[in-house]
């Protein structure tokens, strides 16, 4: 009983409101289920608390690692593209892979389809309290970096907020695509291994590219993480590498390829997405 | 436009090839009830999800209030209630907050409290979901279909795992929708439903629509039964003519298949009269939907059995009160 079709929120005939009004019309829809949502996360203590400490520790086992290596960005730096990788792997992609399955298994989104929310709404409302998550542990480090760390005032902002908020979307899509070879939210840990190990290696959050042939690095940026980090190295350093860093203005010349490619694996979730998602478990 | 709902030819293939549902007919009119009927597997459910918007038909054509149900999801929505047959609820939300959560994902909502209370929840908003009983839950996933006040109320079997008195209060608050112009379209398995509930019905087998009408209009195919315990005073009495009766022995009743319950039923009591013949637990019972079901089951489409072993499924259903009244038919 699979029914895959994947409706936007524009039927055939157009509403009467416009546009604004069916943009405030999915504010409200997506907020109602938002609220649901974080009421059930602040419910399970354990997946709270895994979820905030989680990050930090990896991030700090990470970090040991690598100033070992020796990375040119500095502490501060570091700190912020882990975080923002990290957050992205296991708060967005992990989590929202078990949570979509769960939530699919329980028969909660096959009741959730019935009503008014479109399809994209019903994911973006189940995804928001790990975007939220995420995004408060990214600003938090971002914080403590400038204060604490010596990470000098960033390059490029916008790079690094685009790359955050790409990646929240990005990686949303990849979990909802994952939850095609995901049985149940137990298996989540499974499934999700493919894209966590090779994020995780051969993005550049851990080690630069540059560490890495240059046959290897130039398959390595279009690993999905990839982009994001660089983006993010790029903003808050003006160079994603070895190379000497650059100024605002010519940052953005810098960040047409990454941006083209997360831009591609957008895309590519969507449609995976679109074509994949499930909606009821399988009978 | 009177009708609400209009489902022309349509059929449904699941992707391993199977044909749930096979060239179906039928439309809903503005205000009244119709019921789907049909044994587990008939293609009920999988003819609704198509009408509601949650299934692609791979062929025909369906207009639920002059939309596409799956196309202009947008616009059909916001003027139709759905409760599944099957839908989950987060079990750590309380019945308030998982009401409160709908209701902000509607255009226009009742109140929640004033939809709890009609499926009489109220007394329950505080609690978990998940410590519900089966028949709370359905009765929240029916106050989660009302909320929006829908012009359309799709309905799969409803009552099921509900108690005898929630059935009641699910039937009245049904009435009550009805009376205030909603349309409903509803499944059920339960025949004493359809039989109060329904304004038309139709039988569903094997995907396709084998008998459509009123209750009376689906019932007039089937024969009026008289029956008596066979074996009385004296051995079986010979039996006056019946013209059109139909007379066959089971289970140790007899049973007397007739078109004109009154003609037939006469004939034989001033028989028994004047042969002085006793007829133990005599019962008399015009034709039921049940008979019509099980005839469909039986043989598909519903044609008066021939067989004994046909007899002998109905002749149970003779055992009950002449004209069971609804609500002791199961």
């Amino acid at each position: 009983m699979s029914t895959q079709a994947f409706h936007g929120t524009d039927g055939a005939p157009r509403d009467v409101d416009g546009r604004a009004g069916r943009l405030r019309g999915t504010f409200r829809r997506v907020w109602s289920l938002t609220r649901a949502e974080v009421t059930l996360l602040s419910r399970n203590r354990t997946a709270l608390l895994v979820a905030l400490v989680f990050p930090v520790l990896s991030v700090l086992a990470l970090l040991t690692f690598d100033l070992e290596e020796g990375d040119a960005a500095g502490t501060g730096a570091l700190t912020v593209i882990m975080f923002v990788g990290v957050a992205l792997l296991y708060i967005v992609y992990y989590n929202l892979v078990s949570t979509y399955v769960a939530r699919r298994e329980d028969l909660v989104l096959k009741r959730l389809r019935t009503g008014e929310l479109s399809d994209p709404e019903i994911l973006a409302g189940a995804a928001m309290p790990a975007v939220l998550l995420a995004a408060g542990q990214i600003a938090v480090a971002v914080g403590a970096a400038l204060t604490f760390l010596d990470l000098e005032a960033p390059v490029n902002v916008v790079l690094v907020a685009g790359a955050v908020v790409g990646g929240v979307v990005l990686f949303a899509l990849l979990a909802a695509a994952t939850t095609k070879i995901t049985r149940n939210a137990e298996m989540a840990q499974m499934s999700t291994m493919p894209v966590f190990i090779v994020c995780l290696i051969f993005s550049g959050m851990v080690a630069p590219l540059d560490a890495f042939s240059d046959r290897v690095a130039d398959i390595a940026q279009f690993v999905p993480l990839t982009p994001v980090i660089d983006l993010t190295r790029l903003g808050l350093l003006g160079t994603t590498g070895t190379e000497p860093a650059v100024g605002f203005t010519e940052s953005f010349a810098e960040a047409v390829t990454p941006a083209a490619i997360l831009a591609l694996w957008i895309a590519i979730g969507y449609a995976a997405t679109r074509r994949w998602f499930r909606w009821e478990p399988r009978r | 436009m009177s009708n609400v709902i209009d489902v022309e030819d349509l059929s449904r293939r699941y992707a391993g090839g199977f044909e749930a549902v096979r060239e179906v007919s039928f439309s809903v009119r503005r205000g009244e009830l119709f019921a789907l009927l049909g044994t587990n597997g008939a293609g009920k459910t999988s003819t609704l999800e198509v009408l509601e918007g949650l299934a692609e038909p791979s062929g025909g054509r369906v207009r639920v209030l002059g939309f596409d149900p799956g196309r202009a999801r947008a616009s059909v929505r916001p003027r139709i209630g759905i409760m599944l047959q099957e839908g989950g609820f987060p079990g750590d939300l309380t019945v308030d907050e998982t009401a409160r959560m709908w209701a902000g994902t509607l255009t226009s909502s009742r109140p929640v409290g004033e939809a709890l209370e009609m499926v009489e929840l109220a007394h329950r908003s505080k609690v978990a979901v998940a410590q519900l009983s089966g028949g709370e839950r359905r009765r929240l996933d029916l106050a989660l279909a009302v909320l929006g006040r829908p012009e359309v109320l799709f309905l799969d079997e409803p009552t099921t795992g509900l108690d005898p008195e929630s059935r009641q209060n699910t039937w009245r608050l049904v009435r009550r929708l009805l009376e205030g112009g909603t349309s409903v379209l509803l499944t059920t398995h339960y025949l004493d439903e359809a039989e109060t509930l329904a304004d038309r019905l139709a039988i569903m087998h094997e995907g396709r629509i084998v008998r459509e009408g009123t209750v009376s209009e689906v019932v007039a195919s089937q024969p009026a039964t008289i029956s008596f315990a066979s074996g009385g005073s004296g051995g079986d009495p010979q039996l006056p003519p019946l013209d059109g009766a139909r007379i066959v022995m089971s289970g140790g009743r007899t049973v007397i298949e007739t078109e004109h319950l009154q003609q037939t039923l006469t004939r034989l009591l001033v028989w028994a009269e004047e042969h002085r013949v006793e007829l133990p637990e005599l019962a008399a019972r015009p034709a039921s939907l049940e008979q019509v079901f099980l005839a469909v089951a039986e043989h598909g489409d519903g044609s008066p059995p021939a067989g004994s072993g046909d007899a002998e499924l109905r002749a149970e259903t003779l055992t009950g009160a002449p004209g069971t009244s609804p609500g002791t038919g199961r």
